[in-house]
């Protein structure tokens, strides 16, 4: 079996700040497991600008974030990338096995460092009842639709959540020539920075309404219209404030899940209600050794931050692999 | 009059209240930091936003580029560049900062590539 | 002119079923479908569930087709290479007094032919159940109950039929359907569909939800299918071993009441509710179908949470009074009615199709065996179903197996491409031969690699790539396009 130093599994800015560090803290044998066909992960669909003011001083789009830790990690060769490469088991004795085309490897690391990012709520989890037509996205599928793709997901569009990914879809589907038919938040008020509720919302006269809900989605093919409706103090529904909107597209943007699927499997504790690791400290997990960082770690709200605390795994890794010498 | 708009410069967000008579700004109050003052008056006079996009490709590794204006535009001019963005084509590797369309609109600013893209 | 023998109405399990068993004879055989996918009707929504034959009234058609699909079935599955696992049911009683109850299913079984049936009691269940409710008394264990992916079992036996020469018509929903004589041809039906028309000597209306629309073309109105809903929930594949059997409560009036049923699939899935509903078209959940459903199941099994649901859906039952009609229709000779196949019909769809071959022979339709018969099908493969070891082969002999598309449920790119090319046409229908974009992020990741595969592979622009049939497109415009 081939044995790496250290194995980082995900080729965001998380994976990539966390494998920099570490060789720049001594470790000279890594191998980063991108699942993708390039590096940087999510940033890749996140095509406003915005990213890297704290940490690069200057508002990046989130590919020209991306592209700086791609251009930094391919100038060192001790930082083995493989792409198009999915991790199918992990085991606590740190042995991965991932699928490539072309090939079935199992590896054993010393130590790893897991930076597999997160997936959406998705519309079951919030329980919206109703039918199940299509047109209905979570947000950063849409994000990749229309970013990646050039498709447009839809031209009627109601978007759930008031988050950062929500308010940036809402100005995106605008952007595109969609109508943008309401942001709906359940909570009082909306979510996402400030910034973003200015130019994504007001500046385009977007309706938002909070303290409001979707109580159904109603077509049958497609997308036809949603209930929405407002909420007390208790998010309990306002029955007689119901009224419907008609749309062919609900974007749900209503939060992430850290993706921990992996370090569960190799019998890390995971946090029931967050589907975070259990940590005493940052990174850190129950197993000694297995790190996870980014927003598998716990959900962020900037990169920034991320590749901060991702260093920080890098460095840990470093300081581990030292130990056990 | 009375204006109030939320100052974006920092994730505080400031509701500041602009006193205008004729679009002629008579006193800014409501900011907790001098960016304020700076944020209201262009915010008044000439409301800017950095330009985001995707071009079309040809040929190319990926089907979409990512695209920015080198400075912030207009913000009315927001429509028309999207308009104009959807009719380019671009059928050449590019690298980051790569000009795509050189004086954007006459508005004196650059559309630039925020992605390397090979063939 | 093409007349052919034997025109089936309604692709899901039990039209395909009939295709297949009719397919070993020298017929010409074409089944038409009104969605662009099989199995998108009742089938899709159906809890795969093999019953043994419990819960049904001795002298019932269903019940005894049941007794005898539940046999029949092992052998198809085989044949087919579907998974069928005998997982046994339990009926669990709460109350003492609910005992006697079990007794009489028991009795009710036993006329039947259900086979090792037997009553166990609370120290059993603990030991065999060990998740159940400590309020659980006694059961009634049926071991010869078992699961099945009812999706799959369509598609396959679709596929065999077509091996054997059955064709297989998909978006043709039939409008009307006549009689014509042709001088040197003889009798026939005319059917014409939304876009073109088909001809056939007999007829077997297998149209599910639609087969009393379909009976009025030719005059018969003595039944109606009245749609009855059904809600399910299915728990993330984490709760996998939940439970070792299937899960019942006492049966309700309308229904075998809310379970908690293991899947082919690997998810638990709790339900389904039973509401007689208008709408042939209505497939929504709502708030209190849930609220039902997760109190039932928590009564049977309490460790059960709000928070393992990782996806729900509705199906409605074609029912028609209280048992199946299966039948030749005098007043229209070669006209087989095959309707109100609500539940058991999954497992009754085998005895079923012989049901109606004997009906067919009966009336005058000569079935003589064909010389070759292509009997097995060869298994589909799903890297999620087996080792790694035979995964690395795999990946040797074909590298698309080790691009994996779907990473939730594990599905390569090969899988995705081998169901296109099985006939899978859209999102769903690559969902539902796959399981990909079926986990728990809802196809959050791999959606647009599939609309890309699916896009080259059928040469359909990516604008035309719809999630289960024409009208439910996936996007809207390609800048492509402009």
């Amino acid at each position: 079996m081939i044995k790496k130093d250290l194995v980082i599994v995900g080729g965001g800015p998380a994976g990539m700040a966390a494998a920099i560090c570490a060789y720049e803290q001594g470790v000279k044998d890594i191998l980063l497991i991108e699942r993708d066909q390039y590096l940087g992960g999510i940033l890749n669909q996140c095509v406003h600008t915005g990213f890297g003011l704290d940490y690069f001083k200057q508002s990046l789009s989130g590919p020209e974030y991306a592209e700086r830790f791609i251009a930094k990690i391919k100038t060192i060769p001790q930082i083995e990338i493989s792409l198009q490469s999915f991790v199918v088991n992990l085991s606590s004795d740190k042995q991965l096995t991932y699928l490539k085309p072309g090939s079935l490897n199992q590896i054993q690391a010393k130590a790893l460092i897991m930076a597999t990012g997160c997936r959406e709520k998705t519309r079951e989890m919030i329980n919206i009842p109703g039918t199940r037509p299509a047109g209905i996205f979570s947000a950063g599928l849409a994000q990749k639709l229309i970013n990646i793709e050039g498709l447009l997901p839809g031209k009627k569009v109601i978007v759930v959540g008031s988050g950062d990914i929500g308010l940036i879809m809402a100005r995106r589907f605008f952007l595109e020539g969609a109508e943008v038919k309401a942001v709906v938040e359940i909570q009082t008020k909306c979510q996402g920075l400030i910034r973003n509720q200015v130019q994504c919302i007001e500046d385009f006269n977007i309706p938002f309404f909070c303290s409001h809900k979707i109580t159904k989605i109603n077509g049958n093919k497609r997308v036809e219209k949603v209930s929405v409706v407002k909420v007390d103090g208790d998010f309990k529904p306002i029955k007689e404030s119901q009224f419907d909107l008609e749309c062919d597209t609900v974007l749900l943007a209503v939060g992430l899940i850290p993706e921990n699927e992996l370090i569960e499997m190799a019998g890390a504790k995971i946090n029931k209600s967050t589907n975070a690791p259990v940590s005493e400290k940052l990174n850190k997990t129950t197993i000694s050794g297995l790190f996870v960082c980014g927003n598998a770690y716990k959900v962020y709200d900037l990169v920034d931050t991320v590749c901060r605390d991702s260093e920080t795994a890098g460095e840990q890794a470093a300081e581990y692999l030292k130990g056990i010498k | 009059m009375n204006k109030k708009i939320i100052c974006t410069q920092c994730p505080k967000g400031c509701v500041l209240t602009i006193d205008l008579q004729n679009n002629q700004i008579i006193s800014i109050t409501g900011n907790e930091c001098p960016k304020g003052q700076d944020y209201a008056n262009s915010e008044i006079k000439n409301p800017v936003r950095t330009f985001t996009s995707t071009v079309i490709t040809q040929g190319l590794s990926l089907r979409m580029l990512p695209v920015k204006t080198d400075k912030p535009i207009p913000k009315q001019k927001l429509l028309e560049a999207i308009n104009q963005v959807k009719k380019i084509r671009v059928c050449q590797p590019i690298k980051v900062n790569d000009i795509i369309a050189k004086n954007f609109l006459d508005l004196d600013v650059n559309l630039i590539a925020t992605r390397n893209i090979t063939s | 002119m093409k007349i052919y023998d034997l025109i089936i109405i309604g692709a899901g399990v039990v039209g395909t079923a009939i295709a297949r068993e009719l397919s070993c004879y020298k017929l010409n055989i074409a089944v038409l479908e009104k969605e662009q996918e099989l199995a998108f009707g009742v089938s899709k929504s159906n809890s795969g569930i093999i019953h043994p034959g419990t819960q049904n009234h001795p002298d019932s058609l269903k019940g005894k087709l049941c007794v005898q699909g539940n046999k029949l079935i092992r052998k198809i599955a085989r044949q087919l290479g579907v998974d069928f696992k005998q997982i046994g049911e339990l009926i669990v009683a709460f109350k003492q007094e609910d005992i006697p109850q079990l007794h009489e299913l028991k009795a009710q079984a036993k006329k039947l032919g259900v086979r090792k049936i037997k009553i166990v009691n609370q120290t059993w269940l603990r030991k065999h159940e060990p998740n159940i409710s400590p309020d659980a008394v006694a059961a009634l264990y049926a071991p010869t109950a078992g699961i099945i992916s009812p999706y799959r079992l369509t598609y396959d036996l679709a596929e065999n039929a077509m091996a054997n020469g059955v064709e297989i018509f998909t978006l043709q929903k039939v409008v009307t359907i006549t009689s014509e004589s042709h001088n040197d041809l003889g009798k026939s039906f005319l059917i014409k569909t939304l876009s073109t028309e088909f001809r056939a000597r007999y007829i077997i209306n297998a149209a599910g939800l639609s087969a009393d629309e379909i009976a009025n073309m030719v005059g018969i109105s003595d039944f109606k299918i009245e749609p009855r809903k059904g809600e399910e929930f299915i728990l993330d594949k984490k709760h996998k071993n939940l439970t070792k059997h299937l899960l019942f409560p006492l049966p309700e009036k309308n229904s075998k009441g809310i379970l908690v049923i293991k899947t082919a699939d690997g998810n638990t899935m709790i339900g389904p509710t039973a509401e007689n509903c208008a709408d042939k078209q209505d497939l929504s959940t709502t708030e209190e179908g849930l609220q039902k459903v997760l109190s039932s199941a928590q009564r049977m099994v309490p460790s059960i949470n709000q928070t393992d649901i990782i996806a729900y859906f509705a199906g409605l039952r074609p029912v028609a009074g209280d048992d199946f009609i299966i039948r030749h229709e005098l007043s229209v000779p070669s006209f087989i009615t095959v309707a109100g196949i609500q539940s058991p019909g999954l497992t009754a769809a085998p005895a079923i199709a012989k049901m109606v071959g004997r009906i067919l022979k009966d009336n005058g339709l000569a079935l003589k065996r064909k010389w070759v018969f292509k009997a097995l099908r060869k298994k589909t493969i799903h890297l999620f179903a087996i080792p790694f070891s035979k995964t690395a082969k795999l990946i040797k002999k074909d590298p698309a197996y080790g691009d994996i598309v779907c990473r939730c449920e594990m599905v390569s790119a090969k899988e995705i491409k081998d169901a296109i090319n099985r006939g899978a046409k859209t999102l769903d229908g690559i969902k539902f031969r796959t399981r990909a974009q079926a986990g728990r992020c809802h196809g959050g990741f791999c959606t647009t690699r599939i609309m890309k595969i699916l896009s080259k592979q059928t040469n359909t622009p990516l604008s035309e790539i719809s999630k289960k049939g024409p009208g439910s497109w996936v996007v809207m415009e390609d800048r492509a396009d402009d």
